[in-house]
Formats: C-alpha cells, sequence, structure tokens
C-alpha cells in the first residue's frame, strides 16, 4: 500500500475542535464535514486539497475530542495519509478504525515542508520527501492495521472476516 | 511477580490474566459502553453494518443525549431520533431522555451506573471522569462504541503510569480544578499521553467526591488514558448514597513501576486560570493581571455538580454580576437542579443577574445556549479553551474553578474570590 501527494503542515496540538469545529457536528455525513474540515486554523485548506494529499504535524496530533467525525472529515477532504511527531491517543485509534492511515515520525514531522512532494511506503514505513530528495523511516504498519484501513474501517474489517 | 499499578490491575482481571504489563495489547470485558447524540448516530450506523441480532447487554449501555439537547435545531433532533430508536428497538435500560437526561459524566455516577473496579468505555472523551470512583474509563470512538455494544469486549494497549501524590488541606478557595489545572500546566497537554495518571497522597482525603470528579475528568486534558483515585471513606459513603451494585476494590501493589512521579503539595496552591487556547497555559490568579471577560459560563461535565453550584452561589450571595456581563449557569443534572432549588441557590444566581440553564453541554463545546462573537471573552469552569471552541474563531476561553468564574461575573474581570471579601 502507498499514498502519495502535497503536504498541508501543521504544528503542534491540531485539536479536534479545529480539524472539525463543534458547530458542524449536528452532521454526520462525511461529505458535509469535509467541507469544513480544518477550517479554524486553515480557511484555504478545503479550496485547495486534492485526493492524494499528505498532512504533517507535530506533536499530538488530535488531541481533545473523541469525535470519530475528525478523522472522518480528514479522510472525506482526500488526505491520503497522516504523519505527525506523536497522535492523541482516541485520534490514534480512531484513525485506525474508521481506515485513515497516519503514521508516526519525529524526523519526517520536523523536515518535511508545506507544499513538498511526499510519498509514503505502508509497508516499509519508508516516507520519502521528493522536493527535498529525503528519506525517512516510520513505524511501518502492522498486517492487521494494514488489513482495516484496506478494508476502510474496522466494521468492514469485521464483516468481511465473517 | 512484578508489581502492578491500580488501573493495571482493573485490566488484567477483566481481561483474565492474573498479570498484564505496561504495552501489552490485551482484550478486556466491559462492564459499561456509553455514547451521547453526537457520537452515537456514527456508532449506530457501524452496528447496522454489522447485521447483528442486537446488542451484548441492554443493562450494560448507556445512551445519554446531552450535548445539543434539548435540540438545538433539526439536524439535533433527527440525531437524538436516531439514538431514541435504536434505543427503544434494543430496550436499552439506560437510555435518558429529556426530562430526566444530565450531562453524562454526572448522571451516570449519580445514577450508580460507575462503581470501582469496573472497565468502562464511552464514545466521549470525558469518560475518564469514572477514575474518581476508582474505575477505569477512558474514551474512545464511534467505531470502538460500535464493536463494544455489539461484543461487550474492547482492545487495550496496557498503559504505564504517572503518580502525582496529593499533600496537605488544599488552601482557601482551592478546589479538584485549581488542582488539575495546575497539574496540566506543569506537564502539558501531552504530558500524560497513553499513561494512566494515578492520584495518591493523603490530601486526598481533603477532597471531596465531586473535587475528585473534576480531576479525573481532565486527565485527557494532559493526554491520559485515564485518571484513577483509590476508593477511600468518601468514596464508600458515595457509592452508599448512590448504587446497590456489588464492586471490587482494587489497590495498586507497593512495588508498581511509575514513569514519573510528581508531589503537590495543595496547601501552597493559588486559584489557577488556563489561558487560551490551551489548557497548559496555566496562571495564577496572581499572574492573571486585567483580563476583561464578556461573559461567564458555570456548568459542564467538568463543574456542574453540587459543590460547583454552592461555591458559586457563596460568591453571588448578596451581589450582582457587572454591567454588561453575561452569566450563564447550567446545574448538570436534574438532580443537582433540584437540589440547588430547595437550597435557595438558584434564587440566588437570578438575584444576582444570571440566568440559570436546564442540564447540557451547550456552551461548553461551542453547541449553543451562549456562543461567543468575534473578540468576546469568556471565563469559564468548562474544561477546553481551543481555539473557536465556544463559538467564533478569534473569541477566547479562560478556564477556571467555580469560585473564580462567579467572583469574575462580579467584577467583569479575571478576579480572585478573595478580592471580594
Amino acid at each position: 500500500m502507498k499514498a502519495q501527494g502535497q503536504v498541508f503542515k501543521y504544528g503542534d496540538n491540531v485539536d479536534t475542535d479545529v480539524i472539525i469545529p463543534a458547530r458542524y457536528l449536528n452532521s454526520s455525513d462525511p461529505k458535509e464535514l469535509a467541507t469544513h474540515c480544518m477550517e479554524d486554523i486553515d480557511t484555504e485548506f478545503v479550496n485547495r486539497v486534492q485526493k492524494g494529499d499528505i498532512i504533517v504535524a507535530d506533536k499530538n496530533f488530535g488531541c481533545g475530542s473523541s469525535r470519530e467525525h475528525a478523522p472522518i472529515a480528514i479522510k472525506a477532504s482526500g488526505i491520503s495519509c497522516v504523519i505527525a511527531k506523536t497522535f492523541a491517543r482516541i485520534f490514534y485509534r480512531n484513525a485506525i478504525n474508521i481506515g485513515l492511515p497516519i503514521i508516526e515520525c519525529p524526523e519526517a514531522a520536523k523536515a518535511i515542508k508545506a507544499g513538498d512532494e511526499v510519498s509514503i511506503d505502508f509497508d516499509s514505513g519508508i516516507i520519502i520527501d521528493h522536493t527535498i530528495n529525503k528519506e525517512f523511516k516510520g513505524q511501518p504498519f502492522p498486517e492487521f492495521m494494514q488489513k482495516i484501513i484496506k478494508a476502510e474501517g474496522l466494521i468492514n474489517y469485521i464483516n468481511e472476516k465473517g | 511477580m512484578m508489581g502492578m499499578t491500580m488501573t493495571q490491575k482493573i485490566l488484567a482481571a477483566h481481561a483474565g490474566l492474573a498479570q498484564v504489563t505496561a504495552g501489552q495489547l490485551i482484550e478486556a470485558n466491559l462492564d459499561l459502553v456509553l455514547g451521547n447524540d453526537i457520537t452515537s448516530p456514527v456508532a449506530i450506523k457501524e452496528m447496522e453494518k454489522m447485521k447483528l441480532d442486537g446488542v451484548f447487554d441492554k443493562d450494560k449501555i448507556a445512551l445519554v443525549p446531552d450535548h445539543f439537547v434539548p435540540n438545538k435545531d433539526i439536524k439535533s433532533a433527527e440525531h437524538c431520533k436516531c439514538v431514541r430508536e435504536f434505543a427503544r428497538k434494543n430496550e436499552i435500560t439506560n437510555y435518558f431522555e429529556v426530562g430526566e437526561m444530565g450531562i453524562e459524566h454526572a448522571l451516570l455516577p449519580e445514577k450508580g451506573l460507575t462503581v470501582p473496579g469496573d472497565v468502562i468505555i464511552g464514545a466521549d472523551s470525558h469518560t475518564c471522569t469514572y477514575g474518581a470512583v476508582g474505575a477505569f474509563s477512558t474514551g474512545i470512538g464511534s467505531t470502538d462504541m460500535a464493536a463494544g455494544m455489539a461484543t461487550g469486549k474492547a482492545w487495550f494497549k496496557v498503559p504505564a503510569a504517572i503518580k502525582f501524590i496529593l499533600t496537605g488541606k488544599p488552601a482557601k478557595w482551592i478546589s479538584g480544578k485549581d488542582i488539575i489545572l495546575h497539574i496540566i500546566g506543569m506537564i502539558g497537554v501531552d504530558g500524560a499521553l497513553y499513561q494512566s495518571m494515578e492520584f495518591v497522597g493523603d490530601g486526598i482525603g481533603y477532597l471531596s467526591m465531586d473535587d475528585r470528579f473534576t480531576i479525573a475528568n481532565m486527565a485527557i486534558e494532559a493526554g491520559g488514558k485515564n485518571g484513577i483515585f483509590p476508593v477511600d471513606a468518601k468514596t464508600i459513603v458515595y457509592l452508599e448514597e448512590h448504587t446497590k451494585r456489588p464492586y471490587k476494590i482494587y489497590t495498586a501493589d507497593e512495588d508498581a513501576e511509575y514513569v514519573a512521579e510528581y508531589t503537590i503539595e495543595l496547601d501552597k496552591l493559588r486559584p489557577t486560570v488556563a489561558f487560551p487556547h490551551l489548557p497548559e497555559n496555566t496562571k495564577t490568579i496572581d499572574e492573571v493581571g486585567e483580563v476583561k471577560v464578556d461573559q461567564v459560563v458555570i456548568g459542564s461535565c467538568t463543574n456542574g455538580r453540587m459543590d460547583d453550584m454552592r461555591i458559586a452561589a457563596k460568591v453571588l450571595e448578596g451581589r450582582h454580576v457587572a454591567k454588561g456581563m453575561r452569566c450563564i449557569i447550567i446545574p448538570a443534572t436534574q438532580a443537582i437542579y433540584m437540589q440547588a432549588m430547595e437550597e435557595g441557590l438558584l434564587k440566588t444566581f437570578i438575584q444576582a443577574g444570571a440566568v440559570v440553564s436546564t442540564p447540557t453541554c451547550g456552551p461548553c463545546l461551542g453547541g449553543y445556549m451562549g456562543i461567543l462573537a468575534e473578540g468576546e471573552r469568556c471565563i469559564s469552569t468548562t474544561n477546553r479553551n481551543f481555539v473557536g471552541r465556544m463559538g467564533h474563531v478569534n473569541s477566547e476561553v479562560y478556564l477556571a474553578s467555580p469560585a473564580v468564574a462567579a467572583a469574575s461575573a462580579v467584577t467583569g474581570k479575571i478576579s480572585c474570590p478573595c478580592e471580594l471579601d
């Protein structure tokens, strides 16, 4: 499994309230949520994001509320992977459960810049920044997590397993 | 055998294991699965995909519509309808309709649904509140809630723990809120990431159950997986008043391992305020300076309990909120509302120029019932002060105790209640 796209870069402690503000949580429709993704810290995100693009952030990405609407909004906006120095615990679980690939890699989180072209190989955990021509080693996904992501989420995975 | 923390012992028992160690992956049996009106509809949709006959145990699921309830708009009403119909179809015992509902984390302990030794998951990050009664409880998302409702099980990575030793008697005006804000200021919003926060020490004996609920509630604001208190005489009295459920008391082994230890001298603390836009941006009341505020909110799963109502009334008694100030007070459950009425606190609030609302999460997450306009400031007893949390992206939330919030309502700027004496 691979992902490739352009990078949106954010700092520390990107919380779930800025990923998807609670004023939009009267909806649970992924497409509708995606139209407000990141708007409180980056009003241009929804206009610029292309399918396959990648979010790179520093520590504690996804802190705050347990709203699964946050990874759902990111995934529905077209983002193929989030790379961060660290993730908040509930967000990490939720992202895997809904099939949004995420990967912890402090070196990549530090070096990669906004607008860089980046690819990720989930089997090996290798992250390549093609713009600065640099390679990083992130945590490879365990096989069961790859299967969950391929099935587009935990529930589909459980159903497919039968 | 290596010693285990209180959290590890509870998890081991629920996984049918004699021993667990930090980092180990386990599958644990659940005593309670919780959801609200925002997270449950997503979980219900996921569960429907699973084509099951029903839930694992209709008595071990709690559904509490509380965030946008009483419904603020049509879409919220549709979400609540979805939860209501699911509860009816599956004969969920602990579904709480408007009229009996309260803010979930104040309501469930009050109803006796959370007891020592339980393993509880909830699709709400402040599910960690029940650590106050000696349970392992943690927030999860809607998919985990769906799997939990279906199977009665969840997987966990056994957490390492940080020990917080609380010593001495809290100084005047110091509440659970000041203690937890002080701790978050000290270790940061990811200071306990993936870890348990275990509270011990002689200072705990001075803390009311409401103080402990407030402290455990905000463990998530330090990134913690859970926050947990030992069961003592006060816990037992609380349980006798609220539940008939049998329970088991777990205590940490003397040789349990902790990744870090902090001692907090409660007699030396000062009222503490978290500045925008992170709960870790704390200052003592002496360092605050002149900060004018437009609104005060006293309520939420963090500080909407009886102690909070009483202290707010004590500060507001015989006083009036500053001109142009909006002071919104939200008792967290119907029982608290009723008790506040019987004690005459509601009259005190209204005479002071505050408004009193029916239980709801409302303004805490910027839902409704006190949304901020551009450039406005609120001092609030809630739990988060992120960008845009209570309204406009350019509004500000300051977190504080009910005493400080009430005093600030009177003066119109962030104030210590001691200044009013």
